[in-house]
């Protein structure tokens, strides 16, 4: 069976490194896999998304409305923007966090209220954590990429591979224990 | 072993398992990193060109001297190289040449959303399009034999979604094709004598080609279902078969100029109806009707935008949409912008007091100019136009005795690719444009890359730094007319801008502060931050003026994210109540 999931997130947030560990733990699981991201001009403190498809033979890398299985929101209003990419009984995994954008900033646009609560009434499958601030407490807010990997792993129900040697391959040492508690405590939401 | 590899890292592996050895390219998304990651390998000698125009004739050169070599870029890119294309179009090949044109359908990271594939017929040469990342390795390889059998360049076209994916490569060894011997040919010296001559040649190679492509691996039908046949090429050809799975059959083409004839017709034959599915404009579905076929295509199929399987279901199967989740929320905007402690800021802010200017602007992060609240940009065409578009306008307004100065704005980067000869164009033709040459050190929009400026090369050697101020002076602006700045100081900005502004001959204003990103930079100015007093702060919002991502107005007051901040102090400089303290020094 084929599996789409649809990572969403503000540039400088780690989207990408998060779905490159994905996507390299499920080939090491076997499967086919198809990642596919668009960056350049999103560096800049825009929307940033990435797509991981993996199954036992996959053709497209492209995610559609209504196709992810699972939709990874490392921003609130992030969640609200891809919401319709959420395929039906699908789940959502939302970082309880803030970014503001331009527009808010300056006060042309309004950053909405109750955006959880929101999800929580509409999404069956919801899973709200505060990566950002689990990972400020075990040292640095950055690792806010592998507190959400871990619960994403969590959700797909892949435990067969040790994801925390995976994770310390692509981290610097420097950061390898931070980002073993980040990922545990993703684990543990 | 199988690896994950993205379409660009897979044809940079392709090329060096070919025995490729000279390659070059100038950064442009999504082909950027075809080149840095040629670059890993040592046997190749790798560069960033000053421009596309340029990387080509190098690669040209490399090629008549007997080399395997490539040349990557965007589509965009292959405007500025498409003069030497048509030409060794006629010249042929010594050793194997290979065109890479990453096209950007969806304008991800682009001006425009134009189909390369038609330069293939328009400049007489081979195009191969490979639909995931282990054809791009496999293809490249394929394509360096088909330029040496045919005598051909080659141009290999690929896709955003194919550039940026990554999927599992084979990996093979290098296979060393050597150097061809180089002897003089009259055949690359295209004067019109030859010319006439090549040009009967290059019709002949066509029909060579044309017949091979009926026979080429590249081009397979997969059979399945017959009552729908589709035919497709490069991304589109995966789509479709997440699509229709095995309720279709396909007719895949990989050499898609000269497009193979006979296949296509037996095709159609041995099907109910034929689908011609592919993105942006109808390139194939022109080719397939021309040979009398009646297909659907671009009647459903739309030609804007990027394709993906969804609307492929919507346009061919009617798929009614499923309903989806949604909320009463609707999420701002969020595009992007100059990043906190961007040197561009302060040149920027300083035009956008004055309301009478025109700023032409360019391509790179610098075009963020446009964004609120600065907006200062007034029109961004292509590479170099920031200066020489300027220059159009200026007389207009010449003319018309319109007020008001126009600006003509250019990265380091895009000035030594197409802004010298505008500069010279400014100086030979006495316009009274004024230029602002925003050099940030790197070519930092397509993610940091080496440029002439920088002192490095693209394979990290140490080299000759080109200084912008001297080719500036060298093309005869006056040395009065000429201005280095800290963009980072406001009074020493303003000041140059007013100076600008009054001139009546063509002046230039350097702004010189390395990009805010750069590795080096975020290190030095790591702790360096500015906090806001709040017993000073009236909340005027003045420093909001400055478009910087760090500042907000939350709970009722204002605040700098200082993870963000980078001690810039650019909005210390407009608070007039001293509001505004740098710490961390």
């Amino acid at each position: 069976m084929t599996r789409s999931i649809l990572l969403v997130g503000v540039g400088g947030q780690g989207t990408i490194l998060t779905s490159k560990i994905l996507s390299e733990g499920l080939v090491k699981l076997g499967y086919d896999v198809k990642m596919s991201e668009i960056h350049g001009m999103a560096q800049r403190g825009g929307s940033v998304t990435t797509q991981v498809r993996f199954g036992e033979k996959l053709y497209s890398p492209s995610i559609g409305q209504e196709e992810a299985d699972v939709l990874v929101a490392f921003e609130k209003v992030e969640a609200v923007r891809w919401l319709s990419w959420l395929k039906k009984g699908g789940t959502l995994i939302v970082n309880d966090y803030e970014i503001y954008s331009l527009p808010v900033l300056t006060g042309a646009e309004k950053y909405p209220e109750d955006i959880v609560e929101a999800l929580k009434e509409k999404v069956d499958n919801i899973k709200v954590l505060n990566a950002t601030g689990i990972a400020k407490d075990l040292g640095n807010s950055k690792a806010q990429n592998i507190v959400l990997l871990g619960a994403l792993i969590k959700v797909l129900n892949l435990d067969e591979i040790d994801w925390v040697e995976l994770v310390k391959e692509y981290v610097p040492p420097k950061v390898h224990q931070l980002n073993v508690k980040a990922f545990n405590a993703g684990m543990s939401v | 072993m199988k690896t994950l590899m993205t379409g660009n890292e897979a044809v940079a592996r392709g090329a060096y398992e070919a025995g490729c050895t000279v390659a070059a390219a100038y950064p442009g998304t999504p082909s950027t990193e075809i080149l840095e990651n040629m670059a890993n390998y040592k046997e190749i000698y790798s560069e960033w060109s000053t421009n596309e125009k340029v990387a080509l004739e190098v690669v040209c050169g490399a090629s008549i001297g007997g080399a395997r070599a490539l040349a990557a870029m965007k589509h965009v890119g292959l405007n500025v190289a498409a003069d030497p294309m048509f030409t060794i179009a006629y010249e042929g090949v010594n050793g194997g040449l290979i065109i890479v044109s990453a096209d950007d359908p969806g304008c991800h990271s682009s001006q425009n959303e134009q189909d390369n594939r038609f330069y293939a017929p328009f400049a007489k040469i081979a195009m191969v399009e490979p639909a995931d990342s282990q054809e791009c390795k496999d293809f490249v390889k394929f394509a360096f034999e088909l330029s040496e059998k045919f005598d051909t360049p080659v141009l290999f076209r690929i896709t955003t979604r194919v550039c940026h994916s990554k999927g599992l490569v084979e990996l093979g060894e290098r296979v060393e094709a050597g150097i061809k011997e180089y002897k003089k040919n009259r055949k690359y010296v295209m004067i019109p004598a030859m010319a006439r001559e090549r040009h009967v040649i290059v019709e002949e190679k066509l029909i060579a080609l044309e017949e091979y492509s009926n026979n080429c691996p590249l081009n397979r039908i997969e059979w399945g279902d017959k009552r729908i046949g589709i035919i497709t090429s490069g991304i589109s050809y995966q789509h479709a078969r997440e699509v229709f799975g095995d309720q279709a059959s396909y007719l895949k083409i990989g050499l898609s100029y000269p497009l193979p004839d006979k296949m296509i017709k037996k095709f159609a034959a041995a099907v109910e109806k034929v689908y011609v599915i592919e993105e942006n404009d109808p390139y194939l579905e022109k080719h397939v009707k021309s040979l009398g076929i009646e297909c659907i295509g671009k009647d459903f199929i739309p030609i804007c935008n990027e394709l993906s399987p969804g609307i492929i279901r919507k346009a061919l199967l009617q798929a009614q949409k499923q309903e989806g989740y949604s909320i009463e929320q609707k999420a701002p905007s969020r595009p992007p912008v100059l990043c906190a402690g961007c040197p561009h800021r302060g040149v920027y802010y300083t035009l956008s007091k004055y309301k009478d200017v025109v700023v032409t602007g360019d391509i790179g992060c610098y075009t963020l100019g446009m964004v609120p609240p600065i907006g200062v940009t007034d029109t961004v065409i292509c590479m170099g136009a920031g200066i020489s578009a300027g220059i159009g306008m200026e007389k207009v307004f010449a003319k018309t005795g319109r007020k008001g100065k126009v600006f003509g704005c250019i990265g380091d980067s895009t000035f030594f690719h197409s802004g010298i000869t505008g500069l010279i164009d400014a100086v030979y033709n006495k316009s009274n444009i004024a230029i602002c040459i925003l050099d940030n050190r790197i070519t930092a929009m397509t993610g940091h890359q080496e440029n002439p400026g920088t002192g490095k090369t693209l394979m990290g050697e140490d080299t000759v730094i080109v200084e912008i101020e001297k080719i500036v002076k060298a093309v005869g602006i006056k040395e009065e007319n000429i201005r280095i700045i800290t963009p980072y100081n406001l009074a020493e900005t303003e000041q140059a801008v007013k100076e600008a502004y009054e001139a009546t001959e063509p002046f230039v204003i350097i702004s010189k502060q390395p990009c805010a990103l750069i590795k080096e930079v975020q290190k030095q100015r790591e702790n360096t931050y500015c906090i806001i007093d709040r017993e000073k702060c009236k909340k005027c919002k003045a420093c909001m003026k400055i478009g910087c991502p760090a500042i907000a107005f939350k709970d009722d007051r204002l605040t700098i994210d200082k993870d963000m901040c980078n001690g810039c102090t650019l909005c210390q400089q407009v608070c007039k109540f001293e509001a505004i303290v740098k710490v961390g020094e």
